[in-house]
Protein backbone atom coordinates (compact mmCIF):
# COMPACT_ATOMS: atom_id res chain seq x y z
CA UNK A 1 0.00 0.00 0.00
CA UNK A 2 1.43 3.69 -0.72
CA UNK A 3 2.50 5.86 2.17
CA UNK A 4 -0.16 8.38 2.71
CA UNK A 5 0.07 10.99 5.33
CA UNK A 6 -1.92 11.23 8.40
CA UNK A 7 -4.31 13.77 6.72
CA UNK A 8 -4.77 11.63 3.67
CA UNK A 9 -5.96 8.58 6.22
CA UNK A 10 -8.43 10.73 8.48
CA UNK A 11 -10.10 12.14 5.09
CA UNK A 12 -10.12 8.68 3.67
CA UNK A 13 -11.30 6.60 6.83
CA UNK A 14 -14.01 9.27 7.40
CA UNK A 15 -14.42 11.11 4.54
CA UNK A 16 -16.55 14.94 4.82
CA UNK A 17 -19.55 14.96 2.42
CA UNK A 18 -20.05 12.27 0.94
CA UNK A 19 -23.23 11.91 -1.30
CA UNK A 20 -25.27 13.39 -3.50
CA UNK A 21 -27.43 16.55 -3.81
CA UNK A 22 -31.34 15.14 -5.15
CA UNK A 23 -31.98 19.19 -6.73
CA UNK A 24 -28.15 19.89 -7.32
CA UNK A 25 -27.53 23.70 -9.39
CA UNK A 26 -24.67 21.94 -11.02
CA UNK A 27 -23.14 18.63 -11.45
CA UNK A 28 -19.19 17.82 -12.49
CA UNK A 29 -17.90 14.54 -13.70
CA UNK A 30 -14.50 13.60 -14.37
CA UNK A 31 -12.27 10.43 -14.98
CA UNK A 32 -13.21 7.35 -16.29
CA UNK A 33 -13.49 4.13 -14.47
CA UNK A 34 -10.83 2.38 -16.83
CA UNK A 35 -8.28 3.97 -15.25
CA UNK A 36 -9.70 3.50 -11.87
CA UNK A 37 -10.59 6.99 -10.90
CA UNK A 38 -13.77 8.89 -11.00
CA UNK A 39 -15.43 11.57 -9.59
CA UNK A 40 -18.74 13.31 -9.69
CA UNK A 41 -19.15 16.57 -7.59
CA UNK A 42 -22.64 18.18 -6.78
CA UNK A 43 -22.60 21.56 -5.67
CA UNK A 44 -26.02 23.68 -4.05
CA UNK A 45 -25.12 27.13 -4.91
CA UNK A 46 -26.98 30.34 -3.00
CA UNK A 47 -26.05 34.24 -2.98
CA UNK A 48 -23.12 33.50 -5.41
CA UNK A 49 -21.67 31.15 -2.14
CA UNK A 50 -21.13 27.33 -2.75
CA UNK A 51 -24.13 26.62 0.04
CA UNK A 52 -23.44 22.79 -0.31
CA UNK A 53 -21.04 20.29 -1.95
CA UNK A 54 -20.94 16.56 -2.09
CA UNK A 55 -19.59 14.40 -4.45
CA UNK A 56 -19.30 10.15 -4.94
CA UNK A 57 -16.12 8.86 -5.75
CA UNK A 58 -14.77 5.43 -7.35
CA UNK A 59 -10.95 5.54 -6.94
CA UNK A 60 -8.22 4.87 -4.39
CA UNK A 61 -7.50 6.20 -0.88
CA UNK A 62 -5.68 9.37 -2.47
CA UNK A 63 -9.21 10.08 -5.20
CA UNK A 64 -11.22 9.75 -1.96
CA UNK A 65 -9.44 11.70 0.43
CA UNK A 66 -8.58 14.36 -2.01
CA UNK A 67 -12.74 14.74 -2.67
CA UNK A 68 -13.36 15.42 0.98
CA UNK A 69 -10.74 17.79 1.12
CA UNK A 70 -12.17 19.68 -2.07
CA UNK A 71 -15.46 19.43 -0.48
CA UNK A 72 -13.92 21.16 2.64
CA UNK A 73 -12.31 23.74 1.56
CA UNK A 74 -14.70 25.41 -1.23
CA UNK A 75 -18.10 25.14 1.18
CA UNK A 76 -19.22 28.25 1.92
CA UNK A 77 -17.20 30.01 -0.11
CA UNK A 78 -18.05 32.58 -2.91
CA UNK A 79 -17.92 30.73 -6.70
CA UNK A 80 -14.85 32.75 -7.76
CA UNK A 81 -13.03 31.87 -4.24
CA UNK A 82 -13.93 27.93 -5.30
CA UNK A 83 -12.15 28.33 -8.29
CA UNK A 84 -8.84 29.59 -7.12
CA UNK A 85 -8.60 26.30 -5.46
CA UNK A 86 -5.83 24.47 -7.72
CA UNK A 87 -4.24 20.82 -7.03
CA UNK A 88 -1.23 21.76 -5.26
CA UNK A 89 -3.11 23.75 -2.86
CA UNK A 90 -5.02 20.47 -1.99
CA UNK A 91 -2.15 18.10 -2.46
CA UNK A 92 -0.72 20.59 0.18
CA UNK A 93 -3.93 20.42 2.80
CA UNK A 94 -3.19 17.02 2.40
CA UNK A 95 -0.17 17.12 3.93
CA UNK A 96 1.18 15.53 0.51
CA UNK A 97 0.61 12.87 -2.09
CA UNK A 98 2.54 10.02 -3.25
CA UNK A 99 4.42 11.18 -6.19
CA UNK A 100 2.05 8.57 -9.01
CA UNK A 101 -1.29 9.55 -6.92
CA UNK A 102 -0.54 13.44 -7.55
CA UNK A 103 -3.27 13.02 -10.50
CA UNK A 104 -5.71 12.24 -8.07
CA UNK A 105 -5.53 16.02 -6.50
CA UNK A 106 -6.44 17.25 -10.59
CA UNK A 107 -9.21 15.64 -10.68
CA UNK A 108 -10.75 16.72 -7.37
CA UNK A 109 -10.42 20.51 -8.48
CA UNK A 110 -11.07 19.74 -12.12
CA UNK A 111 -14.12 17.93 -11.20
CA UNK A 112 -15.50 20.85 -8.67
CA UNK A 113 -15.01 23.48 -11.60
CA UNK A 114 -16.64 21.23 -14.12
CA UNK A 115 -19.90 21.37 -11.50
CA UNK A 116 -19.24 25.61 -11.42
CA UNK A 117 -19.09 25.62 -15.16
CA UNK A 118 -22.36 23.42 -15.24
CA UNK A 119 -24.04 25.53 -12.71
CA UNK A 120 -22.61 28.92 -14.70
CA UNK A 121 -24.15 27.70 -18.06
CA UNK A 122 -27.60 26.72 -17.16
CA UNK A 123 -28.20 30.04 -15.09
CA UNK A 124 -26.74 31.80 -18.07
CA UNK A 125 -23.75 33.83 -15.91
CA UNK A 126 -20.26 34.75 -16.47
CA UNK A 127 -17.80 33.73 -13.38
CA UNK A 128 -14.70 35.55 -13.14
CA UNK A 129 -11.90 32.85 -13.37
CA UNK A 130 -14.16 30.08 -15.24
CA UNK A 131 -13.36 31.31 -18.65
CA UNK A 132 -10.08 32.20 -18.78
CA UNK A 133 -8.40 29.38 -17.61
CA UNK A 134 -7.88 26.79 -20.06
CA UNK A 135 -9.53 23.28 -18.72
CA UNK A 136 -6.35 20.94 -18.56
CA UNK A 137 -8.77 18.21 -18.42
CA UNK A 138 -7.34 15.67 -21.17
CA UNK A 139 -4.13 16.52 -20.66
CA UNK A 140 -3.49 16.00 -16.77
CA UNK A 141 -0.73 13.88 -15.19
CA UNK A 142 -3.44 11.28 -15.33
CA UNK A 143 -0.84 8.12 -15.48
CA UNK A 144 -3.86 6.09 -16.92
CA UNK A 145 -2.84 3.96 -20.10
CA UNK A 146 -5.65 2.30 -22.00
CA UNK B 1 -4.52 -13.42 4.68
CA UNK B 2 -1.77 -12.16 2.39
CA UNK B 3 0.64 -15.08 2.50
CA UNK B 4 1.69 -15.47 -0.52
CA UNK B 5 3.29 -12.30 -0.18
CA UNK B 6 5.13 -12.66 3.11
CA UNK B 7 4.86 -15.65 5.58
CA UNK B 8 7.04 -16.74 8.46
CA UNK B 9 9.43 -18.89 8.61
CA UNK B 10 8.58 -22.42 10.30
CA UNK B 11 10.66 -22.53 13.50
CA UNK B 12 11.84 -25.81 12.44
CA UNK B 13 13.34 -24.05 9.21
CA UNK B 14 14.74 -21.05 11.02
CA UNK B 15 16.29 -24.48 13.19
CA UNK B 16 18.30 -25.70 10.58
CA UNK B 17 19.37 -22.53 9.24
CA UNK B 18 20.97 -21.67 12.94
CA UNK B 19 24.26 -23.48 12.63
CA UNK B 20 24.68 -22.40 9.53
CA UNK B 21 24.39 -18.71 10.51
CA UNK B 22 26.56 -19.21 13.65
CA UNK B 23 29.04 -21.73 13.65
CA UNK B 24 29.31 -23.75 10.72
CA UNK B 25 30.37 -20.86 8.26
CA UNK B 26 32.27 -22.44 5.62
CA UNK B 27 32.32 -22.44 2.14
CA UNK B 28 31.27 -25.23 0.13
CA UNK B 29 34.15 -25.27 -2.42
CA UNK B 30 36.86 -25.06 0.27
CA UNK B 31 38.74 -28.59 0.66
CA UNK B 32 38.97 -28.39 4.53
CA UNK B 33 36.26 -29.74 7.10
CA UNK B 34 35.07 -26.30 7.39
CA UNK B 35 34.18 -26.63 3.75
CA UNK B 36 33.03 -30.46 4.43
CA UNK B 37 30.53 -29.52 6.44
CA UNK B 38 28.70 -26.28 4.51
CA UNK B 39 29.13 -28.72 1.29
CA UNK B 40 27.00 -31.84 2.85
CA UNK B 41 24.36 -29.43 4.02
CA UNK B 42 24.10 -27.93 0.46
CA UNK B 43 23.72 -31.37 -1.30
CA UNK B 44 21.49 -32.54 1.44
CA UNK B 45 19.14 -29.89 0.16
CA UNK B 46 19.50 -30.10 -2.89
CA UNK B 47 18.31 -33.85 -2.56
CA UNK B 48 15.54 -32.16 -0.38
CA UNK B 49 14.28 -30.28 -2.91
CA UNK B 50 14.83 -32.92 -5.57
CA UNK B 51 12.29 -35.21 -3.63
CA UNK B 52 9.85 -32.41 -3.41
CA UNK B 53 9.38 -32.52 -6.78
CA UNK B 54 10.49 -36.12 -7.93
CA UNK B 55 13.98 -35.05 -9.70
CA UNK B 56 17.40 -36.19 -8.98
CA UNK B 57 19.81 -33.99 -7.13
CA UNK B 58 22.23 -33.44 -9.85
CA UNK B 59 19.09 -31.62 -11.58
CA UNK B 60 18.55 -28.77 -9.51
CA UNK B 61 20.58 -25.36 -9.41
CA UNK B 62 20.12 -23.12 -6.35
CA UNK B 63 19.47 -19.44 -7.09
CA UNK B 64 18.52 -16.41 -5.18
CA UNK B 65 14.82 -15.87 -6.23
CA UNK B 66 11.78 -17.27 -8.39
CA UNK B 67 12.31 -14.31 -10.96
CA UNK B 68 16.07 -15.23 -11.07
CA UNK B 69 14.86 -19.21 -11.89
CA UNK B 70 12.76 -17.71 -14.36
CA UNK B 71 15.14 -15.57 -16.03
CA UNK B 72 17.83 -18.32 -16.12
CA UNK B 73 15.24 -20.62 -17.91
CA UNK B 74 14.06 -18.76 -20.36
CA UNK B 75 16.87 -16.70 -21.45
CA UNK B 76 19.49 -19.73 -20.42
CA UNK B 77 17.75 -22.58 -22.60
CA UNK B 78 16.44 -19.81 -25.51
CA UNK B 79 19.84 -19.10 -26.06
CA UNK B 80 21.45 -21.97 -25.65
CA UNK B 81 19.31 -23.42 -28.48
CA UNK B 82 19.45 -20.37 -30.69
CA UNK B 83 20.91 -22.47 -33.38
CA UNK B 84 18.09 -24.86 -33.79
CA UNK B 85 16.09 -21.55 -34.03
CA UNK B 86 14.43 -18.12 -32.35
CA UNK B 87 10.97 -19.02 -31.45
CA UNK B 88 9.03 -19.03 -28.14
CA UNK B 89 5.60 -19.73 -26.86
CA UNK B 90 4.85 -18.26 -23.61
CA UNK B 91 0.88 -17.53 -22.05
CA UNK B 92 -0.70 -14.43 -21.62
CA UNK B 93 -0.23 -14.60 -17.66
CA UNK B 94 2.75 -15.28 -17.29
CA UNK B 95 5.08 -13.69 -14.36
CA UNK B 96 6.83 -10.28 -14.97
CA UNK B 97 9.81 -12.22 -14.73
CA UNK B 98 8.82 -14.54 -17.64
CA UNK B 99 6.90 -11.88 -19.95
CA UNK B 100 10.29 -9.35 -19.78
CA UNK B 101 12.80 -12.16 -20.35
CA UNK B 102 11.18 -13.35 -23.31
CA UNK B 103 10.57 -9.65 -24.29
CA UNK B 104 14.40 -9.08 -23.42
CA UNK B 105 14.35 -12.22 -26.14
CA UNK B 106 13.06 -10.21 -28.69
CA UNK B 107 15.51 -7.92 -28.73
CA UNK B 108 18.14 -10.49 -29.47
CA UNK B 109 16.40 -11.80 -32.53
CA UNK B 110 14.18 -14.15 -31.02
CA UNK B 111 10.45 -14.45 -32.45
CA UNK B 112 7.59 -14.56 -29.60
CA UNK B 113 3.95 -15.90 -29.83
CA UNK B 114 2.11 -15.35 -26.33
CA UNK B 115 -0.92 -17.27 -26.48
CA UNK B 116 -4.27 -16.55 -24.58
CA UNK B 117 -6.19 -17.95 -22.11
CA UNK B 118 -10.02 -18.03 -21.20
CA UNK B 119 -11.97 -16.49 -18.82
CA UNK B 120 -10.75 -19.21 -16.02
CA UNK B 121 -7.44 -18.41 -17.04
CA UNK B 122 -6.76 -21.42 -18.60
CA UNK B 123 -4.20 -22.20 -21.42
CA UNK B 124 -5.50 -24.38 -24.35
CA UNK B 125 -2.79 -27.03 -25.46
CA UNK B 126 -4.08 -27.24 -28.88
CA UNK B 127 -3.37 -23.38 -29.45
CA UNK B 128 0.18 -23.90 -28.32
CA UNK B 129 0.59 -27.08 -30.49
CA UNK B 130 -1.15 -24.57 -33.53
CA UNK B 131 1.80 -22.16 -33.05
CA UNK B 132 4.53 -24.97 -32.87
CA UNK B 133 7.03 -24.04 -35.72
CA UNK B 134 10.09 -25.69 -37.05
CA UNK B 135 12.17 -22.96 -35.16
CA UNK B 136 10.46 -23.21 -31.63
CA UNK B 137 13.13 -23.67 -29.13
CA UNK B 138 11.19 -23.21 -25.90
CA UNK B 139 7.54 -23.06 -24.36
CA UNK B 140 7.18 -21.73 -21.08
CA UNK B 141 3.86 -21.74 -19.39
CA UNK B 142 3.75 -21.46 -15.77
CA UNK B 143 2.77 -24.35 -13.75
CA UNK B 144 -0.47 -21.97 -11.40
CA UNK B 145 -1.08 -18.46 -11.27
CA UNK B 146 0.21 -16.43 -8.50
CA UNK B 147 -2.83 -13.81 -9.30
CA UNK B 148 -5.83 -15.91 -9.53
CA UNK B 149 -4.29 -19.81 -8.62
CA UNK B 150 -5.68 -21.18 -12.01
CA UNK B 151 -3.81 -24.62 -12.47
CA UNK B 152 -2.60 -25.03 -15.87
CA UNK B 153 -2.84 -28.47 -17.50
CA UNK B 154 0.69 -28.84 -18.11
CA UNK B 155 0.23 -32.90 -18.42
CA UNK B 156 -1.85 -32.34 -21.40
CA UNK B 157 0.66 -29.72 -22.78
CA UNK B 158 3.68 -31.81 -22.27
CA UNK B 159 2.17 -34.47 -24.10
CA UNK B 160 0.91 -32.73 -26.98
CA UNK B 161 4.04 -31.34 -27.91
CA UNK B 162 6.47 -33.08 -30.56
CA UNK B 163 8.90 -34.92 -29.37
CA UNK B 164 12.84 -33.70 -29.88
CA UNK B 165 10.91 -30.29 -30.75
CA UNK B 166 11.05 -27.15 -27.89
CA UNK B 167 12.07 -27.33 -24.65
CA UNK B 168 9.11 -27.10 -22.22
CA UNK B 169 9.26 -25.03 -18.91
CA UNK B 170 6.95 -23.87 -16.36
CA UNK B 171 7.22 -21.57 -13.69
CA UNK B 172 6.27 -23.34 -10.75
CA UNK B 173 6.46 -20.52 -8.03
CA UNK B 174 3.15 -20.34 -6.96
CA UNK B 175 2.31 -24.23 -6.34
CA UNK B 176 5.73 -25.48 -5.59
CA UNK B 177 4.95 -27.06 -1.77
CA UNK B 178 1.34 -26.34 -2.30
CA UNK B 179 0.30 -29.34 -4.55
CA UNK B 180 1.73 -32.25 -5.68
CA UNK B 181 4.57 -31.82 -8.27
CA UNK B 182 6.21 -34.47 -10.12
CA UNK B 183 8.77 -33.29 -12.87
CA UNK B 184 8.63 -36.82 -14.69
CA UNK B 185 4.66 -36.69 -14.59
CA UNK B 186 4.90 -33.27 -15.77
CA UNK B 187 6.26 -34.21 -18.40
CA UNK B 188 8.18 -30.98 -18.42
CA UNK B 189 12.19 -30.28 -18.98
CA UNK B 190 12.71 -27.10 -16.58
CA UNK B 191 10.64 -26.15 -13.36
CA UNK B 192 11.12 -22.93 -11.40
CA UNK B 193 10.38 -23.18 -7.61
CA UNK B 194 11.14 -20.57 -4.71
CA UNK B 195 11.34 -21.32 -1.00
CA UNK B 196 9.14 -18.19 0.33
CA UNK B 197 6.20 -19.87 -1.15
CA UNK B 198 6.48 -22.58 1.45
CA UNK B 199 7.73 -21.64 4.59
CA UNK B 200 11.26 -21.37 3.48
CA UNK B 201 13.52 -18.17 3.51
CA UNK B 202 13.46 -15.46 0.92
CA UNK B 203 16.53 -15.41 -1.02
CA UNK B 204 15.94 -19.07 -1.66
CA UNK B 205 15.38 -20.71 -5.11
CA UNK B 206 15.87 -23.75 -7.48
CA UNK B 207 15.64 -24.05 -11.15
CA UNK B 208 15.43 -27.88 -11.73
CA UNK B 209 16.54 -28.97 -15.06
CA UNK B 210 16.28 -31.84 -16.90
CA UNK B 211 19.48 -33.98 -17.39
CA UNK B 212 21.10 -33.63 -21.15
CA UNK B 213 18.83 -30.68 -21.60
CA UNK B 214 21.26 -27.40 -22.60
CA UNK B 215 21.49 -23.86 -20.38
CA UNK B 216 23.38 -21.13 -20.44
CA UNK B 217 24.06 -19.28 -17.51
CA UNK B 218 23.26 -15.89 -16.88
CA UNK B 219 26.26 -14.17 -15.01
CA UNK B 220 29.60 -15.49 -15.73
CA UNK B 221 31.92 -16.75 -13.18
CA UNK B 222 33.32 -20.10 -11.34
CA UNK B 223 32.35 -23.84 -10.64
CA UNK B 224 29.32 -23.61 -8.24
CA UNK B 225 26.08 -25.16 -9.39
CA UNK B 226 27.92 -26.73 -12.28
CA UNK B 227 29.16 -23.18 -13.53
CA UNK B 228 25.25 -22.72 -14.65
CA UNK B 229 24.79 -20.38 -11.51
CA UNK B 230 27.98 -18.87 -10.55
CA UNK B 231 28.57 -17.26 -7.23
CA UNK B 232 29.53 -18.09 -3.58
CA UNK B 233 26.23 -20.32 -2.36
CA UNK B 234 24.20 -18.50 0.38
CA UNK B 235 24.32 -21.93 2.62
CA UNK B 236 21.78 -20.87 5.32
CA UNK B 237 18.96 -19.84 2.99
CA UNK B 238 19.70 -23.25 0.73
CA UNK B 239 19.76 -25.32 3.81
CA UNK B 240 16.66 -23.60 5.01
CA UNK B 241 15.30 -24.20 1.38
CA UNK B 242 16.13 -27.56 1.94
CA UNK B 243 14.16 -27.83 5.02
CA UNK B 244 10.83 -26.17 3.69
CA UNK B 245 11.04 -28.65 0.86
CA UNK B 246 11.46 -31.42 3.23
CA UNK B 247 8.25 -30.54 5.89
CA UNK B 248 6.19 -29.19 2.58
CA UNK B 249 6.35 -32.54 1.33
CA UNK B 250 5.52 -34.43 4.29
CA UNK B 251 2.57 -32.07 4.96
CA UNK B 252 1.11 -31.32 1.13
CA UNK B 253 -1.64 -33.84 1.73
CA UNK B 254 -2.96 -32.24 5.54
CA UNK B 255 -2.33 -28.92 4.69
CA UNK B 256 -4.26 -28.45 1.18
CA UNK B 257 -7.18 -30.30 2.62
CA UNK B 258 -7.06 -27.74 5.21
CA UNK B 259 -7.19 -25.25 2.81
CA UNK B 260 -9.29 -26.34 0.46
CA UNK B 261 -11.64 -26.46 3.04
CA UNK B 262 -10.97 -22.91 4.41
CA UNK B 263 -10.61 -21.40 0.98
CA UNK B 264 -13.99 -22.97 -0.75
CA UNK B 265 -15.82 -21.09 2.63
CA UNK B 266 -14.19 -18.07 2.16
CA UNK B 267 -15.32 -17.95 -1.94
CA UNK B 268 -19.08 -19.52 -0.77
CA UNK B 269 -18.95 -16.81 1.12
CA UNK B 270 -18.03 -14.00 -0.66
CA UNK B 271 -19.73 -15.00 -3.01
CA UNK B 272 -22.96 -15.47 -1.08
CA UNK B 273 -22.63 -12.44 0.87
CA UNK B 274 -21.39 -9.89 -1.57
CA UNK B 275 -23.46 -8.79 -4.44
CA UNK B 276 -22.15 -8.12 -7.65
CA UNK B 277 -19.12 -10.47 -7.36
CA UNK B 278 -17.14 -12.98 -9.21
CA UNK B 279 -15.17 -15.56 -8.78
CA UNK B 280 -11.75 -15.03 -10.73
CA UNK B 281 -9.86 -18.03 -11.97
CA UNK B 282 -11.00 -21.55 -12.15
CA UNK B 283 -13.37 -22.75 -9.49
CA UNK B 284 -11.98 -25.78 -8.89
CA UNK B 285 -8.87 -26.20 -10.96
CA UNK B 286 -7.20 -23.65 -8.77
CA UNK B 287 -4.28 -23.78 -6.13
CA UNK B 288 -5.77 -24.65 -2.22
CA UNK B 289 -4.59 -21.48 -1.12
CA UNK B 290 -5.80 -19.26 -3.09
CA UNK B 291 -9.61 -17.36 -2.85
CA UNK B 292 -9.57 -14.27 -5.88
CA UNK B 293 -12.31 -12.07 -6.55
CA UNK B 294 -13.22 -8.75 -9.04
CA UNK B 295 -16.19 -6.95 -6.60
CA UNK B 296 -17.58 -4.74 -9.02
CA UNK B 297 -18.31 -0.74 -8.99
CA UNK B 298 -15.12 -0.35 -6.24
CA UNK B 299 -11.59 0.01 -6.35
CA UNK B 300 -8.90 -2.23 -4.50
CA UNK B 301 -6.97 0.14 -2.75
CA UNK B 302 -9.79 1.49 -0.89
CA UNK B 303 -10.55 -1.94 0.14
CA UNK B 304 -7.31 -2.95 1.36
CA UNK B 305 -7.03 -0.13 3.43
CA UNK B 306 -10.52 -0.12 4.89
CA UNK B 307 -9.46 -4.35 5.45
CA UNK B 308 -6.16 -3.00 7.01
CA UNK B 309 -7.82 -1.08 9.33
CA UNK B 310 -10.50 -4.23 10.74
CA UNK B 311 -6.51 -6.22 10.62
CA UNK B 312 -7.03 -8.10 7.80
CA UNK B 313 -4.41 -8.28 5.13
CA UNK B 314 -5.50 -8.80 1.79
CA UNK B 315 -3.85 -8.42 -2.04
CA UNK B 316 -5.42 -6.13 -5.23
CA UNK B 317 -4.70 -6.61 -9.03
CA UNK B 318 -6.21 -3.16 -9.19
CA UNK B 319 -4.32 -0.48 -11.25
CA UNK B 320 -4.11 1.70 -8.29
CA UNK B 321 -2.33 -0.94 -6.18
CA UNK B 322 0.30 -1.26 -8.73
CA UNK B 323 3.11 1.56 -8.43
CA UNK B 324 2.49 1.75 -12.37
CA UNK B 325 -1.00 2.39 -12.31
CA UNK B 326 -1.90 -0.51 -14.59
CA UNK B 327 -4.22 -3.02 -14.31
CA UNK B 328 -3.16 -6.74 -14.07
CA UNK B 329 -2.43 -8.20 -17.50
CA UNK B 330 -3.37 -11.58 -15.63
CA UNK B 331 -7.22 -9.95 -15.03
CA UNK B 332 -7.30 -8.64 -18.62
CA UNK B 333 -5.98 -11.80 -20.38
CA UNK B 334 -8.88 -13.27 -19.09
CA UNK B 335 -11.45 -11.06 -20.43
CA UNK B 336 -12.18 -9.28 -17.48
CA UNK B 337 -12.75 -5.21 -18.37
CA UNK B 338 -10.69 -2.72 -16.67
CA UNK B 339 -13.21 -1.03 -14.70
CA UNK B 340 -14.07 -4.81 -13.24
CA UNK B 341 -10.45 -5.75 -12.43
CA UNK B 342 -10.30 -2.50 -10.43
CA UNK B 343 -12.41 -4.17 -7.95
CA UNK B 344 -9.90 -7.34 -7.70
CA UNK B 345 -9.23 -8.82 -4.37
CA UNK B 346 -6.92 -11.69 -3.27
CA UNK B 347 -6.66 -13.53 -0.37
CA UNK B 348 -3.84 -16.29 0.24
CA UNK B 349 -4.12 -18.59 2.94
CA UNK B 350 -1.92 -19.18 5.38
CA UNK B 351 -0.52 -21.86 7.95
CA UNK B 352 -1.73 -19.65 10.44
CA UNK B 353 -5.26 -18.95 9.37
CA UNK B 354 -8.17 -20.29 10.97
CA UNK B 355 -11.96 -21.24 10.37
CA UNK B 356 -12.34 -17.88 12.64
CA UNK B 357 -10.75 -15.72 10.54
CA UNK B 358 -12.63 -16.83 7.22
CA UNK B 359 -15.31 -15.87 9.22
CA UNK B 360 -13.91 -12.78 10.82
CA UNK B 361 -13.71 -11.90 6.73
CA UNK B 362 -16.97 -12.60 6.01
CA UNK B 363 -18.42 -10.21 8.63
CA UNK B 364 -15.77 -7.44 7.49
CA UNK B 365 -15.56 -7.19 4.01
CA UNK B 366 -19.51 -7.05 2.83
CA UNK B 367 -19.26 -3.96 5.63
CA UNK B 368 -16.30 -2.43 3.80
CA UNK B 369 -17.51 -3.00 0.40
CA UNK B 370 -21.11 -1.74 1.28
CA UNK B 371 -19.04 1.61 2.54
CA UNK B 372 -16.90 2.27 -0.45
CA UNK B 373 -19.77 1.28 -2.59
CA UNK B 374 -22.05 3.56 -0.87
CA UNK B 375 -19.58 6.18 -2.00
CA UNK B 376 -19.11 4.78 -5.56
CA UNK B 377 -20.96 7.00 -8.36
CA UNK B 378 -20.69 3.84 -10.48
CA UNK B 379 -22.90 1.99 -8.41
CA UNK B 380 -25.20 4.92 -7.92
CA UNK B 381 -26.13 5.16 -11.59
CA UNK B 382 -25.94 1.27 -11.64
CA UNK B 383 -28.69 1.10 -9.34
CA UNK B 384 -30.57 4.00 -10.89
CA UNK B 385 -30.06 2.40 -14.12
CA UNK B 386 -31.54 -0.72 -12.80
CA UNK B 387 -34.60 1.42 -11.75
CA UNK B 388 -35.80 2.96 -14.31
Amino acid sequence: MPVYSEKVMQHFMNPHNVGEIADADGIGEIGNPVCGDMMTFYIKVKDNRLEDVKYKTFGCGAAIAVSSMVSDMVKGKTLEEALTVTPSMVAKELEGLPKNKFHCSNLGAQALRKAIRNYAIKNKIDIPGLTDQEEPEEEDEHACET
Amino acid sequence: MDNVAAAPLLPEVREAMMPFLKETFGNPQSLHSWGDGARDALEKAREQVASLIGGVAEEVFFTCSGTESNNMAVKGIARARADKGKHIIISAIEHFSVMNSARTLEKEGFEVTMVPVNSYGIVDPDEIVRNIRKDTVLVSIMHANGEVGTIEPIVEIAKKLPKDGPAFHTDAVASTGNIPINVKELGIHALSLAGNQFYGPRGSAALWVKRGVRILPLMDGGIQEGGRRPGTEDVPAIVGLGKAAEIAKAEIPAKSSRFIRLRDLLIEGVLNKIEHSMLTGHPTQRLPNYASFCLRFIEGEGMLMLLDSHGIAGASGSACTSRALKASHVLLAMGISHEVSQGSMLFTLGLDNTEDDVAYVLEKLPQVVDRLRQMSPLYSKFIKEQKG
